[in-house]
């Protein structure tokens, strides 16, 4: 039931197929013009893309367009099948995310129990396409992109989990409806005209996340996989075309897919203070602040990618080990106290 | 073996169609891809093939309801297991194209290990479960009774960790971390 209508079981799996398309395409496509295209110009004092459109902005579908027209290679010596299927692998996991994150009281997807645990586990697996695709691709640049990018994904893996389990205690569920509810319905020592934002009582475990996150999706300060002074470009170097293009939608997809899991862990998800959080009204509203937020985040992200030099590997390893795991595993602590405590 | 003796004695039970249909494709391909894992000569084709198993694993865990199981079994197993295997193979041999090659040269061990472990295992399950139902899918007006199937098992299973099974839960952390001390004096050269 959406909107007094009802819709049969078929419909509604049509409808949230085309869905996850939407909510997959729309964010990336927004991200790469604003902050890719637009923001990074202005931080180097250019205008960048103006030709395509008003300001540019169907810069993009010509991108696209120009991808798809492109030969699709594989080299001679790389292993065909596994070659063709790792880009499917790496965008699988990226849709995958989408259907536990809630838009609106009723505009989601799956009312998950595990959801936020689900979100983790699949996006781990994109390192997997990362390693089958460097491997395949019979390059030895790809196969130390390859290599790199899944010792950096597992490093990473580990504490951004645990910096989750500090918003899974404080708000006793892992279903992301749920920890919408604990923020939009929760108090701030007795206060509770904005609820409970993690972003205020799990202030360290969002720093930890957002840095993980940076390391997961392979974005500047943590872009060895496909270092360009280095590797070529690391596990995509052999890639061309539309599969090329596959790998580019899942890096941004995955951009939008992790900002949409953050706002909804550390900001209130689709919930704003002062309108009742499971109004009718926030099924329309929802996505639109939902939205909002993860543009504020991946804003965040694009600018620290445009702003920090690259680390070195070692740098890379030691950070995630001795600083972040470490720093994740008090915070848990921290927060059992706590929670136990009021 | 075990499963035709369950099914018989569940033959009256009510039949859930799809399920048992998604089963039935699921196991077909979990089998066949464990048959190419260890037939297959290209070791990184055998761990492709491997995680078509384990996720077939939680596949078939999602269609009993135990979805905390099953996603453990994708981030544990798919996750990082098989991408460490990967890496290791990667760092090590990396055959592209049939430059080395897997032997097969102890296969009737293999095979030996392979049908004692498959009757064990079907013994100990029909001996010990056999006879069980499987539990009716939970109505609204009981979720979380113990008879019933429910649909979000991650409150049972945590429950059950930390009251029944708490120490057999500890004793395997202690194991673990035994384990890993011990892989960091091996790789230690000082």
């Amino acid at each position: 039931m959406i909107l007094g209508l009802h819709l049969a079981y078929w419909q509604t799996s049509v409808i949230r197929s085309l869905g996850v398309l939407v909510a997959v395409l729309l964010p990336a496509g927004t991200f790469v013009y604003i902050f890719l295209f637009k923001m990074v110009s202005f931080m180097q004092s250019r205008l960048g893309p103006m030709e395509a459109g008003p300001y540019g902005s169907m810069q993009l579908l010509a991108e696209v367009g120009k991808f798809i027209q492109k030969e699709d290679i594989v080299p001679d010596n790389a292993d065909r099948r596994l070659f063709k299927l790792a880009p499917y692998l790496v965008v699988a996991t990226v849709l995958l995310v989408y259907l536990v994150v809630p838009f609106g009281p009723k505009m989601r997807f799956v009312n998950f129990d595990g959801g936020i645990f689900y979100a983790l586990a699949v996006s781990s697996i994109s390192a997997l396409g990362v390693l089958i695709a460097g491997w395949a691709s019979a390059n030895k640049y790809s196969l130390m992109g390859g290599l790199r990018a899944a010792g950096q994904l597992i490093a990473y893996e580990l504490p951004m989990v645990l910096a989750v389990v500090g918003v899974v205690i404080q708000a006793g569920t892992m279903n992301l409806s749920g920890i919408v509810a604990a923020q939009a319905n929760g108090k701030m020592f007795g206060f509770g005209g904005l609820g409970n934002p993690y972003f205020i009582t799990q202030f360290v475990g969002m720093v930890i996340f957002l840095i993980a996150v940076q390391a997961e999706l392979t974005q500047t300060p943590f872009d060895m996989p496909i270092a360009e002074s280095e590797l070529v470009t690391g596990y995509i170097t052999e890639y061309s075309g539309m599969r090329f293009l596959l790998f580019f939608i899942a890096e941004f997809a995955a951009v939008g897919s992790f900002a949409a899991v953050a706002a909804t862990l550390f900001m209130g998800g689709w919930a704003v203070p002062g309108i009742k959080f499971d109004s009718g009204v926030m099924n329309v509203l929802g996505p639109i602040v939902l939205m909002a937020k993860m543009t504020l985040i991946a804003g965040v992200i694009f600018f620290v990618r445009f702003t920090y030099p690259r680390f070195r590997e070692d740098q890379l390893q030691k950070f995630a080990w001795t600083i972040l795991i470490p720093v994740a595993l008090a915070n848990i602590l921290v927060t059992t106290v706590l929670k136990v405590a009021f | 073996m075990g499963l035709i003796v369950a099914a018989a004695r569940n033959a009256d039970a009510p039949v859930l169609v799809a399920q048992n249909i998604a089963f039935g494709v699921i196991a077909a391909i979990m089998v066949f891809s464990a048959f190419r894992v260890v037939t297959t000569r290209n070791v990184v084709h055998a761990a492709v093939y491997l995680v078509m198993v384990l996720s077939g694993a939680a596949a078939q865990f999602v269609l009993l309801g135990a979805e905390f199981v099953a996603i453990t079994q994708l981030l544990v197993y798919v996750g990082a297991i098989v991408v460490l295997f990967l890496f290791g193979i990667m760092l090590t041999r990396a055959p592209i194209r049939g430059e080395e090659r897997a032997t097969r040269d102890s296969w009737p061990l293999g095979a030996f290990t392979a049908l004692v472990l498959a009757g064990l295992l079907g013994y100990s399950l029909t001996n010990g479960f056999g006879g069980d139902r499987l539990p009716r899918y939970c109505t609204t007006a009981a979720p979380l009774a113990g008879s019933c199937l429910s649909p979000s098992g991650t409150r049972a299973i945590s429950d059950a960790i930390f009251s029944t099974y708490l120490i057999p839960f500890e004793v395997t952390s202690l194991l673990l971390l035994a384990a890993l001390i011990g892989a960091i004096v091996i790789a230690r050269r000082d």
